[in-house]
């Protein structure tokens, strides 16, 4: 049980506190718990944060403290070189904010450590999921369904066309394509946190040993997923080697190095990415993609209106993604919703 | 069926060209006609069912999916037979085997207005994702798949070992699915007859000038007239215009068809009669005219004889049953000068050669164009043969210089094709007064073109962070980004309340440094009209 001290300035607050759920306001740069003076991944620099996970639109630097997973922690010190004012919460834990404002954290199965925050205050439930999905991963928690009466959801993938298939089959596919082309590499573009470890410990899954073979930028953050015990079986530096060693080997790198000078030292890659927007051909044809995966950390589509069902809460807050399909559907649903005018999240997955 | 659909996503997915080439031609020679037939046809021309439109397929969506939920989809891919495909839903149970393309056709031509609401769902039942995508491709008949017809008839070509020049020739003469084509491509039979049909020849066509330079005693020099390429043939007894994509413009210019009695190939610029381009002898009224009478189906006697059209000829690429396109442009120009004196001086005139001292004189020519609004000036070889497309060093088109004007983002819409689910089309606009004493902004005009790809990205990121209002696509800002617009023209035009209309405006520069207050106003890009 973590707890913060008293001598936390009370904020100063101008309108009534009676209304229910008024103590939890959206605010254009992120979620302010009023009583508290806290702010659920902000995205600027605040006194006092709640952080869902490592995303960098997520978890913005330069808090006064920043409240997460070790594993969030972690990746944020790798990214900002300080864990000054880090306040590890672990999965399960509560911890009180001034105001008599509890948190608890709850994994959201998005990536290593992310977590949906569980807030009460004076009898009345809201949980923030951040980013989350509903498919087993391997190198994350699953996510736990927590009921509650205002659910504050994502929406990244929020629309009825989002179907993402079963991992296995985008796996078969990219196996099959470098059986097929033993003398290319596959170059697989794929977001450094979450993403990249994912699709690394599925291909180990799928039965496949080679070593793989990283972009520089990529190095750091699997080492950090292998500390926390993810197993990412044989990992090799692309500069440490040939271009005659690394064919007929899968290549992991961001997706900004996919089009980049950078991949003119792979032997002859076949250019996949893995995202959930790889379902639509145009945002592939957009990035010269030849192997289109369809694999994502968010809900699809089908997860994110299961969730809220079962969630089953008096109302749903969308933050961030295609929020106007999502509400849509709440309302053909007899489900009171709003959506959120936040700023500063981004189409992640990209 | 599941053939041509995995080589749709092939296509789809591959941005090589020769990639692209061997994939078509890997499957025109393995697909038995007349599967390939109709395949090639929809990469190229297209097909046209009566009873399926893009609003057959919209209406089928909306019955079973909410028609917000459909428009928000659609808005989001860009692109109607992919949304369908995606949101269409799996049919329970186990799915009837695949329908060959022969027969999909089959079925698709059966369809009539009262038939088609049952029998094109039970089509779509009885494919996957990537099926469903090739039907509604195939049966909407606009594939915008990044394959022009040009490209799939020389993979045609390549295929079978044939000349594209050949395979261009025949193509306008033969129907789907093409199969006396195959037969004398694939099987060495007797190609087409098509000696007496007023078939379409591909243009000659001509690369930029960009910045070098040509020896007049080479090159030739000649006015680039502001109307629409056109090609006039006359075999057969008969007479047909068409455009410059190959699309038959007969009837929308009968006067013209009338006018050409004799068997002839006649390449040239079609204009409405007027003293706008070039002055009284340029004895041709604005674009803005010619664009009036484009597009119709039906004219009126009112029409003909306000505004009248003429062809001002520049190239005779055949003369009573003589292919003249391997002559010199030299020796086709003597042909076409004396022919001339035979066509009706009311529908036909020659385009005049610019007479210069040496390029540096030209150079000065060019400059004059604008007062005489006419678009620019031609090079084209003297020893030059008639050879179809952009063949370099042989045509240049010389254009003069655009116009620039500073002007204010006020709405972006989403783009199609490669760029949908970007904001990437954008209607800009200037002041109309002093914008520090409450001056309002009116839109001039509307760009999809001029920036790069990162600079799509940082203005799709903009339009969205800077959004006040939303009317469906389409996103009105806060008007706090400045354009330069380069354009080549303005004309007087009543369709905008800003009185003005621009021709070919595009994204010159995006001025992150000039603040709104100081783009330009609507009197400084009405002086710039020259109606
Ligand atoms: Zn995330
Ligand atoms: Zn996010």
């Amino acid at each position: 049980m973590e707890q913060l001290g008293n001598s936390a300035p009370l904020p100063t607050i101008s309108y009534p506190m009676s209304a229910p759920f008024s103590w939890i306001r959206p605010e254009p740069h992120g979620i302010h718990i009023v009583p508290s003076d806290c702010w659920v991944d902000p995205s600027r620099a605040v006194e006092r944060a709640l952080v869902t996970h490592g995303h960098a639109d997520h978890a913005r630097g330069g808090h006064g403290s920043t409240m997460a997973t070790p594993e969030t922690l972690a990746i944020m010190k790798l990214r900002y070189n300080t864990d000054q004012g880090a306040q590890p919460v672990h999965y399960g834990e509560t911890i009180t904010l001034p105001g008599n404002v509890r948190a608890t954290y709850i994994p959201a199965g998005h990536v290593l450590g992310s977590a949906q925050i569980l807030l009460e205050h004076a009898g009345e439930r809201v949980v923030i999921t951040g980013d989350y999905k509903r498919r087993p991963d391997p190198t994350c928690a699953p996510f736990e369904v927590t009921p509650c009466d205002i659910f504050i959801t994502e929406a990244t993938f929020g629309l009825p066309l989002f179907t993402h298939p079963p991992i296995e089959e985008e796996m078969a596919r990219l196996l099959a394509r470098l059986s097929s082309h033993p003398d290319s590499c596959v170059l697989v573009g794929a977001y450094a946190l979450g993403k990249a470890q994912r699709v690394i410990a599925e291909l180990r899954r799928a039965g496949h040993h080679q070593p793989i073979y990283l972009h520089g930028a990529m190095e750091k953050m699997c080492r950090l997923y292998e500390d926390f015990g993810v197993e990412l079986g044989p990992l090799r530096l692309v500069s440490d080697h040939s271009k005659e060693e690394m064919r007929g080997h899968i290549v992991i790198s961001p997706p900004s190095a996919l089009n980049d000078r950078w991949s003119r030292r792979l032997p002859d890659p076949i250019t996949a990415m893995a995202s959930g927007w790889m379902r639509v051909r145009q945002r592939a044809r957009q990035r010269n993609v030849e192997l289109p995966l369809i694999i994502s950390d968010h809900a699809d589509w089908a997860e994110l209106t299961r969730t809220i069902e079962e969630v089953n809460p008096q109302e749903s807050w969308i933050t961030h993604g295609r929020e106007e399909a999502l509400l849509r559907w709440c309302q053909l649903h007899q489900r009171r919703a709003r959506a959120l005018a936040l700023v500063g999240y981004e189409d992640e997955d990209d | 069926m599941e053939r041509f659909a995995a080589l749709l996503d092939a296509l789809v997915y591959t941005s090589s060209r020769n990639t692209k080439l061997a994939l078509i031609g890997e499957y025109l020679r393995e697909t038995p006609d007349p599967d390939r037939g109709w395949a090639l046809a929809a990469l190229t021309d297209g097909l046209d069912f009566k009873a399926v439109k893009a609003s057959t397929i919209r209406n089928l969506m909306t019955e079973r999916v909410d028609p917000l939920l459909w428009s928000l989809s659609r808005d989001f891919v860009g692109d109607t037979a992919e949304t369908a495909s995606l949101l269409w839903p799996d049919p329970p149970g186990e799915t009837p085997p695949a329908p060959t393309v022969s027969e999909t056709v089959a079925l698709l031509q059966g369809m009539t207005r009262a038939t088609v609401q049952h029998d094109l769902p039970a089509l779509l039942d009885r494919l996957d994702v990537s099926g469903r995508y090739a039907l509604i491709k195939l049966a909407t008949g606009a594939m915008r798949i990044g394959i022009s017809a040009r490209l799939g008839k020389v993979a045609f070509a390549q295929s079978f070992g044939v000349s594209v020049d050949d395979v261009e020739e025949y193509w306008h003469g033969i129907a789907p699915p093409y199969t006396e084509l195959f037969d004398w491509a694939a099987h060495g039979k007797a190609p087409p007859d098509t000696e007496n049909m007023p078939l379409f020849r591909p243009f000659m066509l001509a690369h930029p000038l960009e910045d070098g330079t040509v020896d007049l005693s080479d090159y030739v020099a000649e006015w680039k007239w502001d109307g629409i390429r056109v090609q006039l043939v006359h075999a057969g007894g008969e007479t047909r215009l068409y455009s410059r994509s190959g699309d038959d413009i007969t009837a929308t210019f009968p006067e013209m068809a009338e006018a050409l009695t004799i068997p002839a190939v006649l390449d040239g610029e079609l204009l409405v009669q007027g003293g706008h381009q070039g002055g009284k002898e340029g004895g041709a009224a604005s674009f803005n005219a010619l664009q009036q009478r484009l597009g119709r189906k039906n004219v009126s006697k009112k029409m003909l004889s306000e505004l009248p059209a003429f062809v001002r000829l520049y190239d005779a690429l055949g003369l009573e049953g003589e292919d003249l396109r391997a002559l010199p442009w030299e020796r086709r120009r003597e042909r076409l000068e004396a022919f001339l004196p035979r066509l009706p001086a009311t529908r036909f005139d020659l385009s005049q050669i610019v007479e210069a001292r040496d390029f540096a004189h030209l150079a000065q020519i060019r400059e004059g164009t604008r007062a005489d609004a006419i678009e620019g000036l031609m090079l084209k070889r003297r020893d030059s043969p008639y050879v179809a497309g952009r063949k370099t060093g042989l045509w240049y088109k010389w254009k003069r210089d655009p116009l620039l004007i500073d002007c204010v983002l006020m709405y972006a819409q989403r783009g199609s094709g490669k760029r949908s689910s970007f904001y990437s089309d954008y209607t800009f606009g200037c002041w109309d007064g002093d914008p520090d004493k409450g001056a309002e902004l009116l839109p001039v005009g509307k760009a999809y073109s001029g920036f790069t790809d990162a600079e799509l990205k940082w203005l799709d990121k903009y339009v969205r962070q800077h959004t006040v209002n939303r009317f469906g696509p389409v996103r009105e800002t806060d008007k706090s980004l400045t354009f330069e617009v380069a354009f080549d023209s303005v004309h007087a035009s009543k369709r905008h309340k800003s009185g003005l209309a621009m021709r070919f405006p595009r994204i010159h520069r995006i001025r992150k440094d000039k603040p709104p207050h100081e783009a330009d106003r609507i009197a400084t890009l009405r002086a710039m009209v020259r109606d």
